[in-house]
């Protein structure tokens, strides 16, 4: 097990030397001179030299990539062109936003997208079933900032049962936090419990024709207790796996949601210093989001051997 | 006179039908390809026809008639002193832009996207995937690339793309090509790996096929299938993306009439006029949804594996 660990986690290794290529190439692979991009468009000369020596850009390829991965390493990720701050300050003030409105829209997403996936496998072929898939069909389709103004709009401006935007930091008050956060977790957490829904439903039902569940049947035990105990025990890896894959959607909707809800995280963060042009701030966000969606992927794959004792490294 | 084995009558077996029914009844029997199908290809005739139904400039700006509600009628003045009344069936923007004709061009960048975006993606993915999976020399190299570039969550790779250059369609449509690519690598490849097994193959080079051939006649055909049924997921999902980057404003320039765009313009005004939001989000959605039918219908049709499961 231990090696296997040691083995996994070695694994990810070439993963993140990809990916920081790319990250590192995202900016020197655009027509034009980097330093002249970084400038932006009123620098004079001077500026546009000064920050090529900065930043080491008239070095040869290599080495520039050398000096950026050993700063990044010591988690200095350069100064924002656009906020006038080091990125890895400005990430930390964003973190708690994000984190809050993923751990909610994870919870939220896992706790409606298994009990619907069950249920529909359940009642295979019946209206309930084409009802969760069919929902499932629509939450793949309807984009989020689409589910994002629909909500605010019934329920916020209608109905005024809620805060329209904003966000409220954890320590201002825990009811105003969450109060800003039940909208934001629900529109998305929609594309979420539609991929887990549908995966859930594909694996109970492979699952449901297997050998022990008919014995479990043939012995009495009613649903309930075959479905708990017996069947969503072994469907259990391939839920597991998409909860960790779809990692990769929430990212993506962090970034709308937290646009449509004003809220002050790296979603928005990331929007922001798109438009600034603010590259040492893109770079870092995406080289951090990257290495967390990798991190909870190598998690997943670690919990497999608990939750299948079969499995074995 | 012997009562067993008693073989069936021809007749009997004839019934049975020889072989799957026929690619055309196949689809017609799909509710799924029928529904989207024709969704599709409703979205797509008002896209082509654009000019044809009623609409006028997609970015004809007039102050005088900013903010119209859905459905308000206006009469407007011509050159000649003639006047003509025109129904605004979906409102006008802050601008004062026919959201009716805005949105109707807009189905034509929308689906635009998709499709080159599908077709791009499924030639780079299946050329590179043929190749990783039949050159074992490349296939580890190729794939740690493959696996890196999944491991950034495509949406911001794609941003990162879009912010270096100067937002436009050919960048947009080129930055969701390539966070797509590995994905349809991935699948080609896994086909090519069973497939480079089977004796047919095998087969083909005992005769001295040489392996370009071998690739395009035995290897490339298995492909098609899921290849089509990917490409269909890609086009709905690059569709999704150009109007979230839109929306955003880090796509298409604003003045381009696309969904997305068309919603951006309606953000600030959004709880006053909610229907520049409404009306593009409906189509988009459709849209979408279109595209997932028709993909969730031919992967049940072509490949009947995981029809018993999904």
């Amino acid at each position: 097990m231990l090696s296997y660990v040691a083995r996994r986690i070695l694994a990810t290794i070439p993963v993140m030397a990809v990916v920081a290529v790319v990250v590192f190439s995202l900016l020197r692979l655009t027509t034009g001179d980097p330093a002249a991009i970084i400038a932006g468009d009123n620098a004079t000369s001077q500026d546009v030299a000064a920050i090529r020596t900065k930043l080491g850009l008239d070095r040869p390829l290599p080495q520039q990539f050398a000096i950026w991965i050993a700063s990044v390493a010591r988690g200095d990720f350069g100064e924002s062109f656009f906020f006038k701050k080091p990125v890895s300050h400005l990430i930390a003030e964003r973190l708690q936003p994000t984190l809050a409105l993923a751990t909610c829209t994870l919870i939220l997403a896992v706790s409606m997208a298994v009990p619907l996936g069950v249920i529909a496998a359940w009642r295979r072929g019946t209206w309930l079933d084409r009802g969760v898939m069919g929902l499932s069909v629509l939450g793949f389709s309807v984009p989020t900032f689409v589910i994002g103004y629909v909500l605010i709009y019934l329920v916020a401006i209608q109905f005024g049962w809620l805060p329209v935007q904003g966000y409220q930091r954890l320590e201002d008050g825990f009811g105003g936090f969450i109060q800003r956060l039940v909208l934001p977790s629900f529109t998305l957490a929609a594309v979420y419990v539609a991929l887990i829904a549908r995966i859930t439903r594909a694996s109970v039902l492979e699952v449901m024709n297997a050998d022990h569940v008919r014995t479990a049947r043939a012995k009495g035990l009613a649903d309930v207790s075959v479905m708990l105990r017996h069947v969503l025990r072994n469907a259990a890896v391939p839920i597991v796996t998409i909860i960790g894959l779809g990692i990769a959607l929430l990212i993506g909707g962090v970034v709308v949601t937290e646009s449509v809800y004003a809220i002050p995280g790296l979603g928005r963060l990331t929007v922001d210093a798109v438009l600034a042009r603010d590259y040492p701030t893109v770079q870092a966000v995406i080289l951090l989001f990257s290495f967390v969606y990798v991190f909870i992927n190598l998690l997943v794959d670690l919990t497999y051997t608990l939750l299948d004792p079969r499995i074995r490294y | 006179m012997s009562t067993v084995a008693d073989p069936a009558p021809i007749g009997v077996l004839e019934r049975v039908p020889a072989t799957r029914p026929g690619t055309v009844r196949r689809i017609t029997r799909n509710r799924s390809i029928i529904i989207g199908g024709a969704m599709l290809a409703l979205v797509a005739l008002v896209g082509g026809l654009a000019p044809l139904l009623g609409t006028v400039d997609p970015a004809q700006v007039e102050p005088a008639l900013r903010n119209k509600r859905p459905g308000q009628v206006v009469t407007s003045l011509n050159a000649d002193g003639t006047r003509t009344e025109r129904t605004l069936w979906m409102g006008t923007d802050s601008l004062g832009r026919d959201v009716y004709s805005r949105v109707v061009y807009g189905a034509r960048v929308s689906l635009a996207v998709g499709v080159t975006v599908a077709l791009l993606s499924a030639a780079i993915g299946l050329v590179i995937g043929v190749v990783s999976g039949y050159v074992r020399a490349l296939d580890t190299i190729v794939m740690r690339v493959m696996d890196g570039l999944m491991s950034i969550p495509g949406i911001l790779l794609a941003i990162g793309l879009v912010s270096l250059s100067r937002a436009g369609l050919r960048t947009v449509i080129i930055a969701i090509v390539i966070p797509e690519v590995p994905r349809v690598v991935r699948l080609v490849r896994s086909v090519v790996l069973s497939i480079r097994e089977e004796p047919y193959v095998e087969a083909a080079v005992a005769l001295g096929a040489r392996t370009p051939a071998l690739l395009v006649r035995h290897v490339v055909p298995n492909t098609v299938a899921p290849l089509i049924v990917q490409a269909t997921f890609v086009c709905a999902s690059a569709i999704l993306i150009e109007a979230t980057w839109s929306f955003l404003g880090v796509g298409i320039p604003p003045a381009t009439p696309t969904w997305g765009n068309i919603m951006a313009e309606g953000r600030t005004l959004f709880r006053v006029f909610p229907h520049n939001i409404l009306f593009p989000g409906i189509l988009l959605a459709v849209t979408v949804l279109a595209v997932n039918m028709l993909g969730d219908g031919l992967r049940d049709m072509l490949d009947p594996k995981t029809r018993k499961q999904v």
